[in-house]
C-alpha cells in the first residue's frame, strides 16, 4: 500500500516559495508517496504564538487541527519551524485532558518536516538528484534545535551527484530572522544577517542551502542587498534542480 | 548602572552600542565557548547530559521547597554566630546594609563581584550615604572606574581592550600604564591592597547557599573575594533566596557545571565556603557576619509554573556567550545588570513587563540558550510565556501592550484563519505590489515593514501553488 502524505505547505512557503512546494510534490510522488493537499489550510498560527498572542494562535491551531485532523497518515511540510509549532506548541495551547490537547498531540506526532520525513521515515538519502557546484549549508534554528535535525538535511545534500558541500563557519548560528524579531529590533536583526552573509560569502560557495522560508527570505534578501553572487536555495530546490515543474 | 532601572528600551539601547563592542564581545565569547566545549568533550557528552539533568532536578527541588531550605540555612547560620536578615525588596536590602554600615561607622566598603548587589543598586545607595564603595573584582574595578555597570555577568569588562584600560588607568588613577594585561593587573592589585586593609566593611554575594550547614559559597578567580570576606571587620553577604541548595552533595554537581559553563574551567581558582564568623580566638576573619536573604520579586517568579525555572539559574553566563543577539549588542543594551537570555527572563519578571516588556522580545527564539544551559532552563519557553504576558496579560500581571495592537492581532488572525480571505488577500497583494517589484524583490515597503526593507529587500508575493495543484489534479 502506498504511503500517504498530506501537504502542509505553510503560509510563508505558499506566498514566497511556491516552486519549493511544487518540487516537494514531485519529489514525494517520485518516491512513491501518494500526496494530498487539504485546500482549506492557511497558517499554523506561529507568528501569533511567537508574538505572545495565544488567543489568536489557539484559533488558528483549532482551524489547522480541523483541516489536518480529518485524515490519518503523515503530514509533511517544507518548514522545520512550522512543524515545531504544530508538534511542540499546539499541545501547550490547550489544557491537559481536553480533546483538543489529545488531538494536537496525536496529529503532531505524525507531522514531519520534509528532510526528516525522507531520511527517517522513507529511509532515503539519495533521491537521484544532480547539482554540480559548490554548496554550503545553513542550519535553520527550529529545524536544528526544535526538531533535532542536525544530520538529515546534510545527508540529503551529500546524496546529490556532483555536489561539493563546503562547511559554513557558524553553520548553527541564527541568521537574525526570528520572525517578529526582525521588525521589532531591525538593527540587531540586520547585524546578525550581515554576519551570516559575510560567513556565506567567505565559503566561496555558489549556493547556500537552508530548509526554512523565514531564513531564506532573510538570507536571500541580505545576499541581494550586498550584491553577493551567492544564491540562496531551499534544499528541495537543489534536490529537484534540472527537472522543470510540470 | 548602579541605579535600578524603571523602564527599558532595548531598541534604543541596541542602537547606542559602541561600534567596536560587538567584535570584542564575539572574540571573548568564542574563547569561553571553545574552552567550555573542550571540557565537555573531555567529560563525555553522556556524563555531561546526566550532570545537567541532575543539576536541573536538584535546583528545581530546592526552589520547590524554598521555605524548608531557607529556614534550615537560617538556623545554621544563626547557630554559627552569623546574623540573618530577610529583605523583601531592593529598598529593604539597601536599608539593611546601610544600617549595618552605620552601626560600624563605615567609610569604605570593599565589594567582591555580586549580581545581587547590582540588582538592588547598592553602590549608588552607599555612595548617596557618603560611603565610598570599591569594586575589587578586576573587571568590576575597571567598569566602576569607567562609571559603568557590568557588560557581562561573569566577565564585566571583557569588551574593553588593554589599550582602553591603560588609558582609563592613566586618566583615573594618574599612572602611566603600558597596555599589557599583567602590568595593568599589577597596578590594580597594588591599589586594591591598600583599600582591603583600610576597609570597614566587606560585601559579597553568594553563588550558592548550602542549607544543611548554612554555608555561603562564592566562586571566584582572583582571590579578591576572600579578601573582602576575611580582611574587613564586618562581612555582609547579599544572597538571592533562589541560591539555596539542599546539601554539599548537590553543591558538587553544581560546581562541576558552573565553572565549566562559565569560563571553561574544571573549577575556578578560588571556591570559598563561609560557614559563619570565627568561632575561636585563634581563627582569623571578620568579627561579624551578616547574611541578607534577598527576595525582590523572586517568590513572585515562583507563582507562575511556566516561568518557575527562571529561578534555577546558576548565573554561569553560557547563554550570554552563545546568544547571537547578545553577541551583536553586548550586555548594556539589556538595560539591566543581568543581561543576555537569562537576564531577559529574569529582569522582565523582577521589574514587571510594563517596565521591561521589551526584553522577552530581544531574542530570535533560536534556542541555543536552551541547549547550552547547564541546568536545562527552557529559556525560550519562558520567553514565549512572557511575551504572552506582555501582550495579553496572565494571572500575575495585566497586559502591557496597547489595546490597538491586540485589535490588530485579532484582525490579522481573522485574515489568516479564513481560507477565502487569506487566499483573496494573497492574490490582491500580488496585484498591488506589481509596480514595485524588480526581479522578484521589493526594495521598499510601507511601515511597519520598512523596518525590514531598510536592511534588505522583501521578496515579492508569488503564491500560485493552489492554481498549479488544481490544474495538475484535473
Amino acid at each position: 500500500m502506498a504511503i500517504k502524505a498530506q501537504l502542509f505547505i505553510t503560509c510563508l512557503a505558499e506566498q514566497f516559495f511556491p516552486n519549493v512546494l511544487k518540487g516537494m510534490v514531485e519529489l514525494l510522488e517520485r518516491l512513491g508517496v501518494q500526496v494530498a493537499f487539504p485546500e482549506e489550510q492557511t497558517c499554523c498560527g506561529q507568528p501569533f504564538f511567537n508574538s505572545g498572542y495565544r488567543t489568536q494562535a489557539r484559533e488558528l491551531a483549532l482551524k489547522w487541527l480541523k483541516v489536518f485532523g480529518r485524515s490519518d497518515g503523515f503530514i509533511v511540510s517544507p518548514s522545520g519551524s512550522c512543524v515545531d509549532m504544530v508538534r511542540h506548541h499546539f499541545p501547550e495551547l490547550f489544557p491537559p485532558g481536553t480533546p483538543e490537547r489529545r488531538q494536537a498531540t496525536e496529529v503532531g506526532a505524525r507531522t514531519f518536516e520534509f528532510t526528516q520525513f525522507l531520511v527517517n521515515q522513507l529511509k532515503v538519502t539519495d533521491v537521484g538528484a544532480r547539482f554540480p557546484g559548490k554548496v554550503t549549508y545553513h542550519a535553520s534554528c527550529h529545524l536544528l534545535r526544535g526538531l533535532a535535525a542536525r544530520e538529515e538535511p546534510k545527508a540529503l545534500l551529500r546524496g546529490v551527484q556532483g555536489i561539493e558541500l563546503v562547511p559554513l563557519l557558524g553553520e548553527e548560528t541564527c541568521c537574525g530572522f526570528g520572525g517578529v524579531f526582525s521588525v521589532i529590533y531591525p538593527e540587531v536583526s540586520k547585524s546578525m544577517m550581515e554576519a551570516k552573509v559575510r560567513a556565506i560569502d567567505a565559503t566561496g560557495a555558489e549556493v547556500v542551502v537552508a530548509c526554512d522560508a523565514g531564513c531564506l527570505m532573510n538570507i536571500a534578501g541580505g545576499l541581494r542587498k550586498t550584491g553577493s553572487p551567492v544564491r540562496a536555495m531551499h534544499l528541495i530546490e537543489v534536490l529537484t534542480a534540472g527537472r522543470e515543474a510540470s | 548602572m548602579s541605579q535600578v532601572p524603571t523602564s527599558i528600551d532595548f531598541r534604543a539601547n541596541s542602537q547606542q552600542v559602541p561600534p567596536k563592542m560587538p567584535a570584542a564581545v564575539q572574540k571573548a565569547t568564542a574563547k569561553f565557548l571553545g574552552n567550555r566545549a573542550a571540557l565537555v568533550e573531555a567529560l563525555g557528552n553522556d556524563l555531561w547530559q546526566t550532570l545537567r539533568q541532575a543539576g536541573h532536578d536538584l535546583r528545581l527541588h530546592a526552589i520547590n521547597h524554598l521555605d524548608h531550605y531557607l529556614e534550615q540555612a537560617e538556623r545554621q547560620v544563626t547557630k554559627a554566630g552569623g546574623h540573618v536578615h530577610w529583605a523583601r525588596d531592593a529598598e529593604e536590602a539597601r536599608r539593611i546594609v546601610l544600617e549595618i554600615a552605620g552601626q560600624h561607622r563605615a567609610k569604605l566598603v570593599v565589594k567582591s563581584k555580586s549580581m545581587a548587589t547590582e540588582e538592588i543598586g547598592l553602590n549608588h545607595a552607599l555612595e548617596s550615604a557618603g560611603i565610598r564603595v570599591l569594586e575589587t573584582d578586576l573587571g568590576e574595578y575597571i567598569v566602576q572606574l569607567k562609571g559603568m555597570g557590568p557588560a557581562h555577568i561573569v566577565v564585566p569588562a571583557f569588551h574593553l581592550s588593554k589599550e582602553e584600560i591603560a588609558e582609563l588607568f592613566h586618566e583615573k588613577l594618574g599612572v602611566d600604564a603600558p597596555a599589557e594585561a599583567e602590568k595593568l593587573t599589577q597596578i590594580a592589585r597594588m591599589k586594591l591592597r591598600e583599600e582591603f586593609l583600610a576597609a570597614d566593611l566587606g560585601v559579597s554575594g553568594g553563588n550558592f547557599l548550602v542549607a544543611e550547614t548554612g554555608t555561603i559559597v562564592t566562586v571566584t578567580n582572583e582571590g579578591n573575594g576572600r579578601m573582602c570576606c576575611t580582611v574587613p571587620p564586618v562581612h555582609v553577604a547579599v544572597v538571592g533566596i533562589d541560591k539555596v541548595v539542599p546539601d554539599w552533595e548537590s553543591l558538587t554537581v553544581l560546581l562541576k557545571l558552573l565553572a565549566r559553563s562559565a569560563t571553561g574551567q574544571k573549577l575556578s581558582c578560588y571556591t570559598q565556603f563561609i560557614s559563619g564568623p570565627p568561632q575561636t580566638r585563634e581563627e582569623t576573619g571578620p568579627q561579624e557576619m551578616h547574611l541578607i536573604l534577598l527576595d525582590n520579586g523572586r517568590s513572585r517568579i515562583l507563582q507562575t509554573p511556566e516561568c518557575r525555572e527562571t529561578s534555577i539559574c546558576i548565573r554561569c553566563g553560557a547563554c550570554l556567550n552563545i546568544c547571537p543577539v547578545y553577541n551583536h549588542v553586548g550586555g548594556y543594551a539589556y538595560g539591566y545588570p543581568i543581561s543576555g537570555p537569562t537576564g531577559a527572563i529574569f529582569a522582565s519578571q523582577i521589574l514587571g513587563v510594563k517596565a521591561a516588556g521589551a526584553l522577552p522580545f530581544a531574542s530570535t527564539l533560536c534556542g541555543a540558550c536552551n541547549d547550552i544551559c547547564p541546568v536545562k532552563i527552557p529559556i525560550t519557553e519562558i520567553l514565549l510565556h512572557l511575551r504572552h504576558r506582555v501582550v495579553e496579560g496572565d494571572e500575575l500581571e495585566g497586559a502591557a501592550a496597547p489595546y490597538a495592537l491586540r485589535m490588530g492581532a485579532q484582525a490579522g488572525a481573522v485574515a489568516f484563519g479564513t481560507t477565502w480571505l487569506y487566499r483573496f488577500g494573497s492574490q490582491v497583494l500580488k496585484r498591488l505590489q506589481a509596480p514595485f517589484v524588480r526581479e522578484g524583490w521589493m526594495a521598499k515597503l510601507p511601515a511597519p515593514l520598512d523596518r525590514w526593507t531598510t536592511s534588505r529587500p522583501f521578496p515579492a508575493f508569488a503564491a500560485d501553488f493552489r492554481q498549479w495543484w488544481r490544474r495538475r489534479s484535473r
